[in-house]
């Protein structure tokens, strides 16, 4: 040791050391900036111009609750349809190769790029009482779907399973088939394959899959309003709810949007931190 | 009728062609030796169907598995990173197999709590395979592969991602963890101690062929291609039997050169003498080394106490001497030095 610097580098000057990254390109940071203003500020709005003296008493409102009620059913209703029918095609989708696959999985997305009043206009071709399938049902059943609150979760299953589909056949794609392959030498059959081995590890992209697909069914309003009508208490879920205060009651609608929002946030978050994250 | 297993695979995939026949009896390991890429662990998955046969067939026990599916096979596979369950406890891990093959839930963790505690994994029965070592997760695998009472039980790379001192207790004690176990173990490797050490018989490999099948001691003395030479540290030639002398095949350009062995032969040869038997000279010897080359030095290195010189001929060969032989002959890269070898240290065997 002969030459021992007489004080040990400061601070600053190893901060000189570190290769600078330039400055932010405000070509890109202005737009960042005004899209999240643009994402938010209408949720700043919301809550600004809320009601909030009489919000106890507005939330008690029976046609509030019922519509409420009626929303989180459906939506749930719909998930558990879309799992139960979505997680097995996601499986088909994914892990087989048959006639058509390609097809398949192209009409599958289909309804994530129609708009959903279109959605709700075919189904009420179908399903109608005059619909291609609806005449029968209605002549040899008895069994009148539109306009129903059966229409409702219909109409939500349509335009949310895909993205529950979707979701599940990626996760699928991205999980180590080897652990089936383990699972077959084992002598696990594919049913058991699947049941015992490739959905639990698969469970956190479902759990995802079933967060976006319950998000979307609580958002659904316009195959709603078109195939299952806009009854209270029997069809009429929230958005369509917020539609029609905001016609004769705008303050109404801001605190219905409120609890929509509030209730959409709460499920995402408690999900998130239990499934997603884990 | 065939040994115990009995295996002819044939398959393709690209330009890879699998052309491999292997046999062993009952309570024998055979290792698969070969370098990488050579096919070995495609054998293996041909072996569990988990890869189709594209001709050819897989007999355990006289009984025909050909076309049987994956999950009726008679087989238990070890995978190279043990492929445990990630939401499962080792013991139902171990328990999942026999499950399968429709054993009640006790039975099967009872059968399942036996074999953790023969591989001494009793405490960590509840643990999640995140929670093991790499050791300890290795034998929770061979445990699930046991569990389904195969007969033919297959080692993917079983060394492959261990750490060196629990490669070591494994090579020592897996024989006593296969106690029991009456059926063939299949074991893939491409490090020759492994298979040295823990097989019965080796099939040695390359670019989808066995080019070799044998008992290690075998193996070792009689390698048959440069690889497996290589591996086992022999100097191998090719070359053509008379008499007690062998001329090898010339090398390019080069002049032939000739072997003295120690009893006749006739015919197209492999001679193999190991590069200890070398001994080296700096001037032309006299009297009992039988065979004498003269070389270059080629390079230099250390091995084991021992230094290895290898040396350009011809004959290409590779002498071990002492560290004291290196200083006295004052070896350099490019000097000429005489090798010598004893003809009774020379193999010959038929090519």
């Amino acid at each position: 040791m002969t030459a021992v610097p007489p004080t040990p580098p400061a601070a600053p000057e190893r901060r000189r050391l570190r290769a600078r990254s330039g400055r932010l390109p405000w070509v890109l940071v202005l737009p960042a900036v005004a899209a999240v203003a643009f994402l938010v500020l209408p949720f700043a709005g919301l809550l600004i111009s809320a009601p909030w003296p009489d919000m106890g008493e507005r939330l008690r409102d029976p046609e509030v609750l019922s519509a409420l009620w009626l929303s989180l059913a459906t939506a749930t209703a719909a998930t558990v349809v879309s799992l139960l029918l979505g997680v097995p095609l996601a499986w088909l989708l994914a892990r087989t190769e048959f006639p058509g696959r390609r097809l398949v999985r192209a009409l599958v997305t289909v309804p994530l790029v129609i708009p959903p009043v279109v959605g709700g206009v075919a189904l009420l071709l179908v399903l109608g009482r005059n619909g291609i399938l609806g005449t029968h049902l209605d002549a040899w059943f008895g069994i009148t779907v539109p306009f129903t609150t059966a229409a409702v979760v219909m109409a939500q299953v349509f335009v949310a399973m895909p993205f529950l589909v979707i979701s599940v056949e990626g996760s699928l794609r991205g999980a180590d088939r080897r652990y089936e392959e383990a699972a077959a030498t084992l002598g696990a059959s594919r049913t058991t394959v699947f049941t015992r081995v490739t959905l639990p590890m698969v469970l956190p992209g479902i759990a995802a899959g079933a967060v976006l697909c319950w998000a979307r069914a609580l958002g659904e309003f316009g195959a709603t309003i078109t195939f299952a009508g806009n009854f209270p208490g029997t069809t009429q879920t929230m958005p369509l709810a917020v539609y029609m205060a905001m016609q004769r009651d705008p303050e109404a609608a801001v605190v219905l949007s409120l609890v929509l929002l509030l209730v959409s946030l709460a499920v995402l978050v408690t999900l998130r931190e239990r499934w997603v994250n884990a | 009728m065939g040994s115990f297993l009995d295996a002819d695979l044939r398959l393709s995939r690209g330009t890879f062609e699998l052309h491999a026949a292997l046999g062993a009896e009952r309570g024998e390991i055979l290792a698969l030796l070969g370098p990488n890429g050579a096919g070995k662990s495609t054998a293996l998955r041909a072996l569990a169907g988990l890869v189709p046969l594209e001709a050819g067939h897989v007999r355990v026990g006289g009984r025909d598995e050909t076309t049987t599916p994956v999950e009726q096979r008679p087989i238990g596979m070890v995978f190279q990173d043990y492929l445990l369950f990630p939401h499962m406890s080792a013991l139902e891990n171990v328990a999942f197999g026999p499950r399968c093959q429709g054993a009640d839930r006790a039975q099967a963790r009872e059968r399942a709590a036996g074999l953790l505690e023969h591989l001494g994994l009793a405490e960590h029965a509840v643990a999640r395979p995140g929670r093991l070592s790499g050791g300890q997760a290795q034998r929770v695998a061979l445990a699930r592969a046991l569990a389904v009472q195969p007969r033919l039980l297959l080692l993917d790379e079983p060394m492959a991602a261990l750490d060196a001192s629990t490669r070591v207790e494994v090579r020592a004690r897996l024989r006593h963890w296969l106690e029991g176990f009456d059926g063939t173990t299949v074991l893939v490797t491409h490090d020759p101690l492994d298979a040295m050490v823990l097989a019965d018989r080796i099939a040695v490999v390359e670019e989808g062929r066995v080019v070799q099948q044998g008992t290690p001691a075998e193996v070792a003395r009689r390698p048959r291609t440069a690889y497996v030479a290589r591996l086992v540290g022999l100097n191998l030639f090719h070359g053509t039997a008379e008499g007690t002398t062998v001329t090898l095949d010339a090398q390019g350009e080069a002049e032939t050169v000739e072997v003295r062995l120690p009893a006749p032969a006739e015919g197209p040869a492999l001679v193999a003498f190991p590069p200890r038997a070398v001994a080296l000279y700096s001037e032309p010897p006299h009297g009992s080394p039988r065979n004498v080359w003269q070389v270059r030095v080629d390079g230099v290195e250390r091995f084991g106490d021992q230094v290895r010189v290898h040396l350009a001929g011809p004959p290409d060969l590779a002498a071990d001497v002492s560290p004291a032989a290196v200083a006295e002959l004052g070896l350099v890269r490019g000097q000429a030095v005489w090798a010598g070898v004893k003809a009774a240290e020379v193999e010959c065997y038929g090519a």
